[in-house]
């Protein structure tokens, strides 16, 4: 489902090279619950947004679903993140003055989808967040910000699920609250990968890929 | 996305920074509102002219002897060259006259009891207050058999009766001009006209040339003719007449001349339109300023909202939805901007008419189309730049901004 060939990133820093990923070539597999670890720094982010389709590499092949992703167009890129993709932040990334419903329904809104509104509230419900559908991101607290982003990510219904550090800026219960989301929906059958730097968040996912310095360092399954 | 979805996004960030967008609908506001108000008063300037033009009589043509009209002041007055016999010539020889009236005029004093005043009296026939557009208030016009036998009687313009009779019973009263005795059969409503039409006494042709002024020429002829596009052709035509009559060769100078009513409008209207280009265009900068001022809000709304933009591209917005996005919030703007603009400046131009009622203003449907389509396209035009730009922005670029 994922084949990822040779991947690089670089970034010209003046005189600089910073080889943010530096070859990296793997393949997830339709169902597989993987998380992405390594230090700060390590390319983490690089890779998972290459893989989100939000950048490109500088070299390599992505494959997702079977097209290549990385010769297509800016307008092929939105379209594979509106359908295939759910993307959750760190830092939630809910745009301010919606309501929660409001921007749960915005991918459906973008790709035309005559639900929207339905869609949105069970999948809201579905986060656990069915009473709170018509508050604002800022009368919401972290965790339920997180639990929008997460319905926002699953409402179109994509084969993949990528989330960066989801559980970064949350305390430890409402972390194992998200992470109890994340195994849900990945017993349902969704492929997750996500990235974090906590081991006690990477021991949770089935399989765990090391990264260090844009390069794969182990790639191991748990038990 | 859905169209009415985008606007209801596009409301939706407008209203979350009510201030900013109320002053960048404020700029259009004025620029449309003073398109509107500029126009609206040129326009009643000009119409209030063309009535008082056309107060005088329609489809006129003013004969008058010599060639002291384009001075201003008439030095006709001693130039005896226009007859009786040119104008029943011009009676018989030109197609298209409706009416003819002979004039003989000068001032005079008039006097009832103690009261006197200065007129201007006009001996000339029936046909005069029809060529002059005037109406009779009370008593009666002249009876055909008092022009034939030079009878002493007189109607009074409304000035002149209220000068000499006030308030008072007048007809069949006596007044004297120039010392001998006229009847008062008659007056004559008011014009209120800037021409002193109201100031006449009127008397018949024959008693004005034999008793009053002495003389057997005729001071001016005003004709009117039958309809608006034949003005110029009986124009031609009385001047070729007049010429061969009073022997001059086409070329050379006439010894009268020929105000046409049609030139006088024209010329005005003319005038006029150099007024609505000037001060519309002036007013058009206004609303062009205010299209700078969209592209000002719209500009500073795109930075800050680089994230949201980050945001909405990575769950999937593509280039075009944010584009519509930015453009129809700057049509949004300038859309209201031209709906209240509209209304501020009818609003105005009915406002300068009631604290000026010798001012009168007239709100143009063209100018309403024209401001707020040209507000329309202000807003797009100067909404495209920024909005183009957001659409540009690389989806982590714009995550990534601070
Ligand atoms: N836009 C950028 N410009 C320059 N360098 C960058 C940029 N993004 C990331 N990097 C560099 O690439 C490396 C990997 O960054 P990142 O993928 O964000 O690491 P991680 O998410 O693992 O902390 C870092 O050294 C970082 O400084
Ligand atoms: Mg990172």
């Amino acid at each position: 489902m994922i084949q990822a060939n040779e991947l690089r990133k670089h970034y010209q820093m003046g005189t600089e090279t910073v080889h943010a990923l530096d070859g990296v070539s793997f393949r997830i597999d339709k169902g597989e619950f993987v998380a992405i670890t390594g230090s700060s720094g390590s390319g983490k982010s690089t890779l998972m947004n290459i893989l989100g389709c939000l950048d490109v590499p500088t070299q390599g092949e992505y494959i997702l679903n079977g097209k290549n992703v990385s010769s297509m167009n800016k307008r092929e890129l939105a379209r594979i993140r509106n359908r295939e993709i759910g993307f959750v932040f760190q830092n939630f990334s809910l745009l301010p003055r919606m309501s929660a419903w409001e921007n749960v329904e915005l991918p459906l809104l973008y790709a035309g989808n005559q639900e929207a509104q339905d869609l949105a509230k069970s999948a809201l419900e579905k986060v656990g967040l069915g009473e709170r559908i018509n508050h604002e991101p800022k009368q919401l607290s972290g965790g339920q910000c997180q639990r929008v982003a997460i319905a926002r990510a699953i409402v179109h219904n994509p084969s993949i699920i990528l989330a960066d550090e989801p559980t970064g800026n949350l305390d430890s219960k409402t972390s194992d609250e998200i992470m109890q989301i994340f195994k849900d929906l990945n017993l349902s059958g969704r492929t997750i990968i996500l990235v974090t730097h906590e081991g006690d968040i990477a021991i949770q996912c089935k399989r765990v890929i090391q990264v260090k310095d844009g390069k794969i360092l182990k790639d191991y399954l748990n038990n | 996305m859905l169209f009415w979805t985008i606007v209801k996004v596009s409301l939706k960030s407008l209203l979350a920074n009510k201030l900013r967008s109320f002053l960048a609908i404020l700029g259009i506001i004025l620029g449309v509102a003073s398109v509107i108000a500029m126009v609206s008063i040129v326009n009643g300037a000009t119409l209030s002219i063309t009535e008082r033009i056309k107060q005088m009589g329609t489809n006129l043509l003013i004969i008058r002897p010599g060639q002291g009209m384009q001075r201003g002041v008439a030095s006709s007055s001693n130039v005896q060259t226009l007859t009786l016999n040119d104008a029943s010539n011009i009676l018989n020889k030109v197609k298209y006259i409706k009416n003819m009236a002979p004039i003989v005029n000068g001032n005079a004093q008039a006097k009832y009891m103690n009261r006197n005043t200065y007129a201007t009296v006009v001996g000339t026939t029936l046909a005069y207050f029809e060529v002059r557009n005037f109406q009779l208030d009370e008593g009666r016009l002249f009876f055909q058999s008092e022009i034939n036998n030079n009878a002493k009687v007189a109607i009074l313009g409304s000035a002149i009766l209220e000068k000499l009779f006030g308030k008072g019973p007048f007809l069949e009263e006596t007044i004297k001009i120039k010392g001998s005795n006229f009847k008062v059969i008659g007056s004559l409503k008011t014009k209120g006209d800037m021409a002193n039409m109201d100031e006449q006494i009127i008397i018949p042709l024959t008693t004005g040339m034999k008793q009053v002024f002495g003389i057997t020429y005729l001071r001016g002829l005003d004709i009117q003719v039958e309809t608006e596009e034949k003005i110029d052709e009986v124009e031609e035509e009385i001047t070729t007449l007049l010429k061969k009559l009073h022997r001059i060769k086409p070329e050379d100078e006439p010894d009268f001349s020929i105000r046409n009513q049609k030139e006088q409008l024209e010329n005005l209207q003319a005038t006029t339109q150099t007024f609505t280009l000037l001060l519309g265009g002036i007013a058009a900068i206004s609303l062009l300023v205010g299209g700078i001022g969209i592209m000002n809000i719209m500009l500073v709304t795109v930075t800050e909202r680089t994230r949201e933009i980050g945001i909405r591209k990575a769950i999937g917005a593509a280039d075009q939805d944010i584009l519509q996005q930015f453009l129809i919030e700057a049509s949004i703007i300038s859309g209201l901007g031209g709906v209240f603009g509209i209304l501020v400046g009818i609003g105005i131009s009915i406002g300068i008419e009631s604290i000026f009622p010798t001012f009168s203003t007239k709100v143009e449907y063209s100018s309403i189309v024209i401001s707020f389509v040209f507000s329309a396209m202000v807003g797009i035009f100067f909404g495209y730049y920024p909005a183009q730009k957001a659409s540009a922005l690389n989806p982590i670029d714009a995550l990534r901004y601070e």
